[in-house]
């Protein structure tokens, strides 16, 4: 197959990404990148972060705007409920990162996708992060996502399409396995 | 058979609650399912000594009067020791008598102990925190080639195949024994969470001189903020050698052993460790560093400083950068892991519902909840800090005592 031949239109640019592991295999430094974002308390629960800059092909990169995300706790946790949960976010990360691992798949696979949509969900008994029981862990104790696609394939091929987007996945490898972590004063 | 009181195990708190009672001439019984001191002659391995020095090892009416006051009693001189108390408080224990069933009576209990039945108006449980191993759910996805042992089943290294061993655990119990294996010749591999760190001595005197000096073994139950996360707290990285030696991570690290961070899941026989092995060992030398502290202004506030050396820190816990998140137990490295995960109590045997919904005997310091008449004793922090460990016993016993006369006599009226 290649990419001229394809008919297929997600509005994921293969070309690109076929050419961007080419020549990132061949110069691996451009390749290293530091994603981040910054945080700044507002009241209670709520603080609001920006998403602007990267590191990444060897230099500093910005996004076309800047980004914010506010994060707070609901009322029923006595908070204003001024953005979504941490939890939250990370579920939107996650389901967020998989669907664009389906559409870029999807692509390359020549399958047309008409619509996508994913709910994801986390179990987690806050008896853990309320210190009340030491057996529960903080973090959720299972996380769900199911896909729902409208497209040109087959049932199993769908399938494949999603495990190979979970294959891809930064977050999906960040959720499911351990990463170093440090937190500091600065 | 009827008694006033029976207290279920004769190991150091039972046999301390048997001589508070007879001090209050309380006609009373002790079952013990094996003899005197049994968990410390067949669930103990022989190197194991006690955390607390000898000095501290005080129980009601006796105080140790050996030759070596610092040094640390190894398990067999424990059952020296508490066969001796049982005999100077003329402790009537029934040996050989395993507790069957514990119910409520019209007349306070009923006990199914070995073929008899005895009825006593209360009931004291001193069967200890640490009968069954907790192993977490973990456990299930070890490959079976792989050896699993807790340390209730561990008496040596000699018993574990050749090869590495994955000590699960860093507490009192993962730190000494991740030494001994290692220094056997199995490399070991030390899967480290949430622990504490504290040197072995300070300032010239035992840790535990300064944990009773400044008053924080004497916290009470009642006035500890977080009660829950007090009671399960792991038990503090420290061992009884006769060198009176340090065994910290930085110690086993030194030693070649391989540090790592807690256990998370195994998935395809490859053992997943926590990334945030340096932020905990980070939050454990803070915590270490704030009770030293607490002790240097304890000694100014006393007086001490011209008495004892001065003031200093201990190293900040070395974190390899390069230390690995994965360990794949199918690769024949590992040979054997040993849970080292902590200890729960046993009341199996308990037929009266006291439990909360995770199991656990609800209970005010010892008084248990919704069953008059039934006492706790020898948990972490049943009444104070020093509840975990032997000497607390004495302090235990003697608030349980009284309130268990109190309540002996309310019912006569």
């Amino acid at each position: 197959m290649t990419i001229t031949d394809n008919p297929v239109e997600n509005g994921v640019n293969v070309t690109a990404l076929l050419g961007a592991r080419e020549a990132l295999s061949a110069a691996p430094e451009a390749a290293e990148f530091t994603w981040r974002a910054s945080c700044t308390w507002q009241n209670g629960t709520h603080s609001r972060s920006t998403v602007a800059g990267f590191t990444g092909l060897g230099a500093e990169q910005q996004h076309r705007v800047t980004y914010e995300f506010d994060v707070d706790h609901p009322e029923c946790f006595a908070s204003e409920d001024n953005g979504a949960t941490p939890v939250e976010i990370v579920l939107v990360g996650l389901v967020g990162c998989l669907t664009a691992g389906v559409a870029s798949v999807a692509q390359f696979r020549g399958i047309q996708l008409r619509s996508v949509t994913a709910t994801i969900e986390g179990q987690m008994n806050v008896l853990g992060i309320l210190g009340a029981d030491p057996d529960i862990r903080n973090g959720f104790d299972a996380i769900t996502v199911r896909f729902a696609i409208d497209a040109d394939a087959s049932r199993e091929d769908l399938q494949a399409l999603i495990a190979q987007a979970q294959k891809r996945s930064a977050v999906f490898d960040v959720v499911a396995n351990p990463t170093k972590i440090l937190v500091e004063l600065a | 058979m009827q008694t006033t009181a029976v207290v279920v195990g004769a190991g150091h708190a039972g046999l301390a609650m048997s001589r508070r009672l007879t001090e209050r001439s309380i006609d009373h019984v002790v079952l013990e399912r094996g003899e005197v001191a049994h968990s410390w002659r067949t669930q103990r391995w022989p190197t194991l000594r006690l955390l607390t020095p000898n000095w501290q090892t005080r129980l009601p009416g006796h105080d140790y009067i050996g030759d070596d006051p610092d040094g640390f009693m190894p398990a067999a001189d424990v059952v020296a020791a508490l066969t001796d108390y049982a005999r100077l408080v003329d402790a009537p224990v029934r040996t050989a008598t395993t507790v069957h069933a514990l119910r409520a009576a019209p007349q306070g209990f009923e006990i199914r102990a070995g073929d008899d039945l005895l009825h006593a108006r209360a009931v004291v449980l001193a069967t200890g925190a640490c009968a069954r191993p907790a192993i977490p759910a973990v456990a299930d996805a070890i490959p079976p080639p792989v050896t699993t042992l807790t340390p209730l089943a561990y008496r040596d290294p000699g018993q574990l195949p050749a090869g590495g061993v994955l000590v699960v655990g860093a507490s009192a119990s993962g730190v000494q024994l991740a030494g001994e294996i290692h220094r056997s010749g199995r490399p070991v591999t030390l899967a480290v969470g949430e622990h504490v760190r504290l040197p072995r001595t300070y300032r010239g005197r035992d840790i535990f001189w300064w944990l009773e000096a400044t008053g924080l073994l004497a916290e009470r139950y009642d006035e500890i903020d977080d009660l829950t996360r007090a009671r399960h707290l792991p038990s503090p990285q420290l061992t009884g050698t006769p060198e009176a030696m340090t065994t910290d991570l930085n110690t086993l690290t030194t030693l070649g052993i391989r540090i790592v961070g807690r256990l998370g899941l195994v998935t395809d026989g490859v053992a997943q460790f926590s990334g945030a092995l340096a932020n905990t060992c980070a939050l454990a030398d803070l915590k270490m560093n704030r009770f030293l502290n607490r002790a240097d202004e304890w000694a100014t506030a006393s007086g001490l400083d011209d008495d004892l050396p001065p003031p200093h820190r201990f190293a900040p816990t070395r974190v390899d950068p390069h230390t690995p998140l994965e360990l794949d137990l199918t690769s024949g490295e590992i040979t054997t892991v040993l849970w080292a995960t902590g200890f729960r109590p046993d009341h199996s045997w308990l037929d009266i519902p006291v439990r909360d919904r995770k199991g656990h005997i609800r209970h005010d310091g010892g008084v248990v909840t919704g069953a008059p008449g039934l006492y706790l004793l020898g948990m972490p922090v049943l009444r104070t800090r020093a509840s975990t460990y032997i000497h607390g016993a004495a302090a235990d016993t003697a608030a349980l005592a009284c309130h268990l006369h109190s309540f002996l006599s309310s019912r006569r009226r």
